[in-house]
């Protein structure tokens, strides 16, 4: 299929109808994915949802076979040089070669890109305590992970991507990680987009939110939205129950006995008229966190057949 | 200014600030003039998007707790402006109708929750400096 130029929509990113298997198993199916210029977008999922096979479109290591991928309206896969140069990437177990020096590293990388800005570097460099004569194969988890965050931001790329950047990392690198996509958005109009599991993380940092489960996009939406259609409210009712009702709009229970807590979605004010009117009083009502709202939504889908 | 975010307990981030900053207030360790840290400060301080700092600096602003003063930063309101007592009187509007409706709830009484305000006002009054 010949991909038709976009037009370029304010959007860095947009996947449309991307379905991708890996023999029988369907990593990605039709995916469709917005990410607005300037903030912060988290990707989150189990491992195996699809996610790194998701980045690997975004940044043309893998072309799309159908759907379309595009990046500041280009497609990643044919025009490698005009969005990579614009793009900084930290993956999950950064592949650097490991018989160069950090500094060699350094001054390898930089002749990819004309953006590249040396005091940058050299200040991230310093920040980190990396050692420029230290040999890459002998740095430490950390340390590795933070040289690969030195190349990434280097070139103050207009598009951040993070691949489980805190997996396994101790709290202090995770800390220097969060920093510096706080940094990057923090310069005006910059993106980042990263995947992650500890969505204890992603609360924190991100501004919108995708939630893929088996390859699909389960919802997607600014994280204020997201929690403020989400809610979490504890019922009792007149007597104790085997099992919690039907209620319209609950996603998962927890409880037992008359008194029963639903994690929700929808208008809050309908919530407690279907709560209502099957018997029950709302007795306590909080937002719930991102984590709860990812269970919820992933486990009312676990006993949904796997298609392959 | 001492603020924690505790990404667990649900309530949103920018809610956590704004709270943080108005108790910070009431408890007299900000005072009027004092200046608020520059969003993108606070966001890498905090560790989170500067876009929530924005928002917990303006609703800050429009609870009238907060200035801004010709784009150069954001400080600490006077709390005699009439203006800003007329929009934080609306909030607190807002916080004691959701206050009663939860009390009735629980099946406390009016005058018991009035006595629960003054206890707690006690325990809110400003300590005396620590050295």
């Amino acid at each position: 299929m010949v991909a038709v130029p976009s037009e370029f929509s304010g959007n860095v990113i947009e996947v449309a109808g991307l379905t991708r298997r890996f023999g029988r198993k369907a990593a990605l199916a039709d995916v469709r994915l917005a990410v607005p210029r300037g903030g912060v977008f988290g990707l989150v999922g189990v491992n195996g949802a699809g996610k790194t096979t998701l980045l690997k479109h975004v940044l043309g290591l893998l072309r799309a076979k159908a759907g379309t991928v595009r990046v500041f309206g280009r497609d990643p896969a044919a025009d490698p040089a005009g969005v990579l140069g614009r793009v900084g990437y930290l993956s999950e177990e950064p592949d650097l070669p490991g018989w160069m020096r950090v500094r060699e590293l350094l001054r390898y990388t930089r002749a990819f890109y004309p953006s590249w800005d040396e005091a940058f570097a050299e200040e991230l460099r310093a920040a980190f305590g990396l050692d420029p004569a230290a040999r890459v194969k002998h740095l430490s988890k950390g340390q590795r992970a933070r040289t690969g965050l030195v190349l990434a931001l280097a070139h103050r790329p207009d598009l951040l991507v993070l691949d489980e950047p805190s997996s396994g990392l101790d709290p202090i690198v995770r800390r220097d990680i969060l920093a510096a996509v706080i940094r990057t958005v923090a310069d005006e109009g910059r993106t980042v987009l990263f995947s992650s599991h500890l969505l204890h993380e992603v609360e924190r940092v991100a501004d919108r939110v995708a939630l893929i489960d088996r390859g699909r996009v389960v919802f997607s939406g600014g994280l204020d939205d997201i929690k403020g259609t989400h809610h979490r409210l504890t019922l009792r009712f007149p007597g104790p129950l085997a099992a919690p009702p039907p209620l319209a709009g609950a996603l998962a229970w927890d409880g037992a006995g008359a008194e029963w807590a639903a994690l929700c979605s929808g208008a809050l004010d309908e919530l407690r008229g279907a709560a209502a009117g099957c018997g029950a009083q709302v007795v306590a009502h909080r937002v719930p966190s991102l984590d709860e709202i990812f269970v919820a939504r992933v486990g009312e889908k676990a006993t949904a057949p796997v298609e392959g | 200014m001492d603020i924690h975010i505790s990404p667990h307990d649900g309530v949103p981030i920018y809610l956590q600030i704004v709270t943080q900053v108005k108790y910070l207030v009431a408890a007299g360790r900000l005072a009027p003039g004092d200046e608020l840290p520059a969003i993108r400060v606070l966001a890498e301080r905090l560790l989170v998007t500067p876009n929530t700092v924005a928002r917990a600096y303006r609703e800050l602003e429009v609870a009238g707790v907060v200035e801004k003063r010709r784009t150069a930063g954001t400080y600490v309101a006077d709390a005699g402006s009439p203006l800003a007592r007329r929009e934080r009187l609306k909030i607190l509007a807002g916080r004691v109708d959701a206050l009663l409706a939860e009390a009735r709830q629980l099946g406390v009484r009016t005058d018991d929750v009035i006595d629960l305000i003054r206890q707690r006002d006690e325990l809110l009054q400003p300590a005396p400096e620590e050295v």
